[in-house]
Order: structure tokens, then C-alpha cells, then sequence
């Protein structure tokens, strides 16, 4: 069984995000991370191939910095890496799903192509669906429940209201790995000192023939969402704040 | 006039209200509403014609059908009538179609917005886990969203409502079948659609005192959220976590009952309209970010709202 989990470098999600000029933001001295979806499938894929043998390789499109992002998702026992290395993040999650392609192409086509649900820094929701449209393989996003029998996989993705659908599909197939499919491991200190040592092969983004001046999506402002202020406390008994509470949300606010 | 797409998601032979925001967003185009009209034509006709509908395009498709068979016939219409735009809600299954409808045309998306101006190709959506606001401008042939559940309001403009069956040849490209669909918490309202959310943070104490909020919810017509805290702590399961790692929510009212106030949990509700906060720490985070609070023991304050609402 050979796993690729596909792995986004971002802003740690208690960094404090600085904004630089209109749209950048201050990236030199916040932590970056692995994307918190993508470690459900870096921990689904070693426990896989832990069980079933075989191989897990990370793939990271980012600048040069990722890679202690992928050290750190080496040191939760993957096997070996590969880096596409790009001069900024693309904001165009078509570029990106390229990029993907190209590099998978090149390393082999795996039996499961794991990645998050979504990452927490554009939050585009659709970079693992282009890249399972580019393979014409299967994909299934949000997926809190996997399993893999022979060439096939049974996952099942939660669609709101209270359900979940119970989805078969085949093997090869991208899996978009949500919170619930599993709890990431800590790696311990000999694990981090194996990943040292691991091979990340570096891809110039240049060597695979994608036009990065195509990007169809471009970022024309960034700002800070202002925290609200001023919270108005009610005062008195619960019976006075509790009125007093039914009457702003009914005549003020008009949202009851 | 611009020709738009709007798909419009139903619920028990109803239209889903948080779709009727969605259409507003196309205001003054030239509307086709997409829906699977299935067996219940009467109501939903007359709805979207009074939010705006000039076309109704019914494509009828089997429950539990793929959807990568939803996403073709839903590009197959976009050819026929030659859309500009497609819009959608940034529910569980609009974001899903909408991400397979990009790939298959290889056109721009942009998931989850809060503001759209489409005759500029302007949105402004959440980065960072909701602590920007980001403006992007889009290119392509066919401009492709989905909206936040219950960021625009729905207007009332009428349309012209003329139904159109709409068939086409594309069939399922079966990479997939969906088996079963399992129930994990009885009638509740999704959280990220639900026009306003009660959750209960760590102070719940136990699993069994979210009935305390569920008979809250019942009377407001609200879903029921959790905090992470309360999550972890084993009280809630996943499904109901509000905040960054949980659920991203935007209803018109959200209290919150017992909730510190992390940045983690803003991040997944901050952009409510109306903010109630209960805890009985007055030092509690929560109370510099809302609208409204009261200090009090949620136990003692909760069950006199309910009976009062």
C-alpha cells in the first residue's frame, strides 16, 4: 500500500495574524504548522500502513520554510517526502492541485491520496477534489470514519442535520481527512531525530510545467475582523435580565 | 441581464430559507432556480417565484444519488442555458457539488462567502480561521460561490416562476456509491444553517444537561451547539463543535451559555449577528466580544429564559 498525504505549511491557529500593505500579512515571525486537518491524515495513513505495510509520503507545495512542517509530519512515521518548492503560496487552488498532479505523477500514483478537509488559512474547501478530477479517481471530503478492505474503501462523511452518509468507493481515491477520524499522535523524541535523517526530495516548481502567471484568483485586500466591544451587561434579577434580555432581541434586535 | 444559477436546497418538500438568502445575492440577474422538485411541486414553486425565480428548473434525480452525478448534471445545465454565474449555499452538500462542479469545468471557485458582488466578481470571505476578511476578485468564464448560511437576508421580489423540466444525457460516472445514510442525532436542526444556535460550553458539566439547552432551542427554533471544551471534555459530541476546529456558524442570534470565550471558538462564530453571552464568571472573554450578557449561573438563568420565551 503506498499513501501520499498531501500537507499545507500554515499559520499555527493562535498565531496572531499581522497585516502587511493591503493584502499580506507579517509571515517572518509567527509559528507555521502543519494544516490541523492534514495531521487527521498523516495519522490515518501511518496507521494504515502500520497495519497493512507499505509506504506513506508527504507532499508539500510551499516555499522553502515547509519544510519543518514536513519534518514534523516525517516525524509522525511517515516514510519520505516531497517538496514542490514556489516563491509564494498560490492563492488559486487550481495551480495548486497542478502542482500536486505533477509531483504524484512523477513519484507514482498511490492506492489513497489523503488530504484535510480544508486549510485553515484560505479556507478554499476544493484543492483535493481538482486533484481527484485530474486523476479521475474518487473523492470523498470530511471523511470521520475510514475504512480500507482489499481495494476498496468505506468512508463516512457527515452532511449536517444529523447525518452520515456511508460512502463505497474504490481504491485509488482522495480522502479528505476531518476532526473524529482520529486523534494525531505526539511524536516522541527518538521519532523526531529518525525524521532528521529522512529523505524530502525538493521539486522547483519551474521543472513542472505549470503556468503560475495564470492565477484566476487574486487577493485584493486583507484586514483584521474587528472584535466586537462595548457588551452591554444586564443588570438585576434573573427575572429583570431575563425581560429585559426578550425585549432587545424582540423590538431592538428583531431576531425572535 | 445576467443569466444565474442559483441551486436551491430543500428540506421536507420545503425550500431551506438559508437558499432564499443565497438567491438574493443575484437580485436583478435574470434567475434560473435549480432544484430537484421530486414529488412536492406546489410550495417551493410558489416561494421562489415570490424571492425572485423567473425560471424553475426542475432536474429530478433518486434519492442517494452520487455527487459527482449531481455536479454533471448540474454543468450540463450550466452549458444549456449558458449561465454567467452559479451560485450556491456553503452548506455540507452545496460546498461538496460546488468544489466537483469547478473541477470538472477547471473554473475558479470561491467557497464559503459572506459578501458577493457578482457583477464585479468581488467576494469577501474568512482567512486565517476567521481572523481576517479577505476581498478576492475572481476571473474566468463562469463565475462559480457559495455563501455563508444566513450572511445575506432574503428579499421578496417577484419573479416570472416559469417551470422548466430539464433532462440531459449524462449519466453517473460512478466513482462512488452512497450506501446508506445514518441518522447520528435524532431531528436535530443542522448547525450551520440554523438562523440561531444555543450552545453549551464547559459549565454544562455533563452530557445530560444539554436537554436544559435542547428545551431552550426547542422554543426559539434553535440547533444546539458545544464548545471544544465541552467537547473534550466528553459532554458533546464533534458533530456539535462550534469554533475552529468544529463548525463555522453565522446565524442571526447566538448565545452562548456557559463559554469562556476562547479565540478558538470566535473563530467559528464571530461573524453572528446578534452575540448572547451567560456565564457566571464576570471576567469571562466572552463578555469583552458580545452583544449582551448576563452573569449568572447558567443553571439558574437558561431554564427562566425558556419558560419566559
Amino acid at each position: 500500500m503506498k499513501i501520499i498525504v498531501c500537507v499545507k505549511h500554515v499559520p499555527d491557529t493562535a498565531a496572531t495574524i499581522k497585516i502587511a500593505g493591503d493584502s499580506g500579512y507579517e509571515d517572518s515571525d509567527i509559528k507555521f504548522v502543519a494544516n490541523p486537518y492534514d495531521e487527521h491524515g498523516i495519522e490515518e495513513a501511518v496507521s494504515i500502513v502500520e497495519k497493512q505495510g507499505g509506504e506513506v509520503v508527504i507532499l508539500t507545495v510551499g516555499k522553502a520554510e515547509a519544510v519543518s512542517t514536513i519534518r514534523s509530519a516525517l516525524a509522525m512515521g511517515a516514510h519520505r517526502a516531497i517538496l514542490v518548492k514556489t516563491e509564494t503560496q498560490f492563492l488559486d487552488s487550481s495551480l495548486t492541485a497542478k502542482a500536486l498532479k505533477s509531483a504524484i505523477e512523477q513519484d507514482g500514483l498511490p492506492d489513497i491520496i489523503f488530504t484535510g478537509k480544508g486549510s485553515v488559512d484560505t479556507e478554499s474547501f476544493q484543492t483535493q477534489y481538482r486533484l481527484a478530477r485530474s486523476f479521475d479517481i474518487p473523492i470523498v471530503n470530511e471523511v470521520s470514519t475510514l475504512n480500507i478492505e482489499g481495494d476498496k474503501a468505506v468512508a463516512q462523511r457527515e452532511t449536517g442535520g444529523g447525518e452520515k452518509q456511508v460512502i463505497e468507493l474504490s481504491l485509488p481515491c482522495v480522502i479528505g481527512a476531518t476532526k473524529g477520524l482520529n486523534e494525531p499522535r505526539y511524536p516522541k523524541f527518538p521519532d523526531i531525530m529518525k525524521a532528521k535523517k529522512k529523505e524530502i526530495k525538493e521539486i522547483e516548481l519551474s521543472a513542472l510545467d505549470i503556468d503560475s502567471s495564470s492565477e484566476k484568483v487574486s487577493l485584493v485586500k486583507l484586514e483584521i475582523i474587528s472584535e466586537r466591544s462595548g457588551a452591554k451587561i444586564l443588570e438585576g434579577s434573573v427575572d429583570d435580565q431575563v425581560n429585559e434580555l426578550i425585549n432587545i432581541l424582540k423590538e431592538k434586535e428583531k431576531v425572535i | 441581464m445576467a443569466k444565474t444559477g442559483v441551486l436551491i436546497e430543500t428540506e421536507n418538500g420545503q425550500v431551506k430559507e438559508t437558499s432564499l438568502g443565497t438567491m438574493a445575492a443575484a437580485v436583478g440577474h435574470e434567475i434560473y432556480a435549480l432544484v430537484n422538485l421530486g414529488d412536492s411541486q406546489g410550495d417551493i414553486k410558489e416561494k421562489l417565484t415570490e424571492y425572485g425565480a423567473d425560471k424553475i428548473v426542475n432536474f429530478s434525480v433518486a434519492p442517494l444519488s452520487s455527487p459527482d452525478f449531481i455536479a454533471e448534471i448540474l454543468v450540463a445545465a450550466v452549458k444549456k442555458f449558458g449561465f454567467d454565474n452559479l451560485i450556491g449555499t456553503a452548506s455540507a452538500a452545496g460546498k461538496d457539488i460546488f468544489a466537483r462542479i469547478a473541477a470538472i469545468i477547471d473554473e475558479p471557485l470561491i467557497s464559503d462567502c459572506i459578501e458577493v458582488d457578482i457583477a464585479q466578481k468581488i467576494l469577501k470571505k474568512s482567512h486565517f480561521s476567521g481572523k481576517t476578511m479577505a476581498t478576492l476578485k475572481v476571473k474566468g468564464n463562469v463565475f462559480l460561490c457559495t455563501i455563508r448560511p444566513n450572511s445575506i437576508e432574503p428579499v421578496t421580489k417577484s419573479g416570472a416562476g416559469e417551470i422548466l423540466d430539464f433532462s440531459t444525457d449524462v449519466s453517473d460516472p460512478e466513482l462512488m456509491k452512497i450506501v446508506e445514510v445514518k441518522k447520528v442525532s435524532e431531528g436535530k436542526l443542522d448547525l450551520t444553517e440554523a438562523p440561531i444556535i444555543v450552545t453549551g460550553g464547559r459549565a454544562i458539566k455533563a452530557a445530560e444537561n444539554y436537554s436544559m439547552l435542547e428545551a431552550c432551542a426547542e422554543k426559539l427554533g434553535a440547533a444546539v451547539g458545544a464548545s471544544r471544551a465541552a467537547v473534550d471534555a466528553g459532554y458533546a459530541p464533534h458533530s456539535m463543535q462550534v469554533g475552529q476546529t468544529g463548525k463555522t456558524v453565522s446565524p442571526k442570534l447566538y448565545i452562548a451559555c456557559g463559554v469562556s470565550g476562547a479565540v478558538q471558538h470566535f473563530a467559528g462564530m464571530k461573524t453572528s449577528k446578534v452575540i448572547v453571552a451567560i456565564n457566571e464568571d464576570k471576567d469571562a472573554p466572552i463578555f469583552s466580544k458580545c452583544d449582551y450578557g448576563i452573569v449568572g449561573d447558567i443553571f439558574d438563568v437558561v431554564p427562566v429564559l425558556t419558560e419566559k420565551l
